[in-house]
């Protein structure tokens, strides 16, 4: 595999541009991208994994934005090194808040210099914590976030979202699926997931 | 103390999903679908690499009920259970649960980790795509499950005889969403 890698970047070409060409670790039945693949492979699984991610990300009876459980989503998929996952929901977040791939890159590198509330800054440093291990998440931490406004539930989802999507990037690096090398080819994905939902859509579509 | 406001005195995940059960509902069908649903590996496997992942994540909720359901599901090969948690290569869990295994503490450490050789070990010793699928994703789930429960500091009980009669629950009805006491 390192002489593969190799001689592609011999060529010039950085690995991820041949990673849709890749094979999963598993014969899927599909050539589908990123999380598509398996969930179309094991349709049982798929059904409450997806459920929870429109709950979770989408339900409107949230007080945290649709905007915002996704840079959550995020910057935890950026942590976990998940490509795949990390451009698909910042296609999303970038959709909701209106903004640029600039500042979702800003929130990744260093979220505290950016123009969020201190709310959203007290919880993706939980979510942070949430992402190296439950126990990382420390009394202070939870204080700093109840002190900038956050309600129980919104630390609670908070925690969820981080915790979810330690589950959903591993699902998808775990089995070596394919994504798309093209930042911009999640832009317009973004939309469309925003509109369609978690529930309801085809996944060969 | 939890760091919000639970229900006193429930355990783990329990107290979490009593406070939110429109998200707790999708957890326990995931976890119902996973460790119960129909899958090449039994309902004993699944339930060990649940409390393999937890134990390494260091989630004592999670590791000690999980372990408990383990036991009761493999009866009377139950010691298998902690000989794994010790140290499997000393264990009698077949080889092709070990290269599961195996693949199931690469997941937890990152999906990255996982390389292909990994995947051709668990295949020459006899593991097909389901088996391999169900692993990474029981694995993957776990990685979630712990992080929810020790994240938000949920209630951990320290007695052997209240994780044996949730294993014993776990083992014989499997995941019901638990309902708010009236």
């Amino acid at each position: 595999m390192k002489k593969w890698e190799k001689e592609w970047q011999k060529k010039g070409m950085h690995y991820h541009n041949n990673q849709n060409k890749k094979m999963a670790h598993i014969n899927l039945g599909n050539e589908l991208p990123g999380i598509r693949g398996p969930m179309a492979f094991r349709p049982e699984t798929a059904k409450p994994l997806n459920e929870l991610a429109e709950i979770l990300l989408r339900d409107d009876n949230n007080t945290l934005s649709r905007g915002e459980r996704e840079l959550i989503a995020t910057y935890v998929s950026y942590l976990n090194d998940c490509f795949f996952c990390q451009n698909a929901h910042g296609g999303i977040a970038q959709y909701y808040l209106q903004c640029d791939m600039q500042f979702i890159d800003g929130v990744k590198k260093d979220f505290n210099s950016m123009p969020i509330t201190d709310k959203m800054k007290a919880l993706l440093s939980i979510a942070a914590s949430v992402q190296k291990g439950g126990r990382f998440v420390t009394a202070d931490q939870i204080e700093d976030a109840k002190k900038a406004g956050a309600t129980d539930m919104e630390i609670h989802d908070t925690v969820l979202i981080a915790a979810a999507f330690c589950m959903f990037n591993r699902y998808v690096d775990g089995l070596g699926t394919s994504a798309p090398a093209d930042r911009n080819y999640y832009i317009g994905r973004g939309k469309q997931r925003a509109e369609e939902g978690y529930l309801h859509f085809d996944l060969y579509k | 103390m939890a760091h919000i406001k639970v229900e006193e005195g429930v355990p783990g995940i329990r107290s979490l999903v009593l406070f939110r059960p429109e998200t707790g509902k999708h957890l326990y069908e995931l976890a119902q679908v996973l460790l119960r649903g129909d899958s090449p590996l039994t309902a004993a496997e699944r339930e060990l690499i649940a409390a393999y992942v937890s134990h390494r994540n260091d989630c004592m909720f999670c590791m000690n009920s999980h372990a408990a359901a383990a036991r009761c599901l493999y009866d009377e090969e139950k010691n298998i259970v902690d000989d794994v948690l010790a140290d499997m290569h000393q264990s009698k869990v077949s080889n092709k649960m070990i290269a599961l295994l195996n693949i199931a503490g690469k997941v937890q450490i990152l999906g990255k980790e996982v390389l292909p050789e990994d995947i051709a070990a668990a295949r020459l010793l006899g593991a097909d795509d389901r088996e391999i699928h169900d692993t990474v994703l029981i694995a993957a789930a776990f990685s979630m499950f712990n992080r929810y429960v020790d994240g938000l500091a949920s209630f951990t009980p320290t007695d052997a005889v209240t994780y044996e009669e949730m294993g014993k629950r776990m083992a014989e009805k499997g995941y019901a969403l638990p309902q708010q006491p009236k």
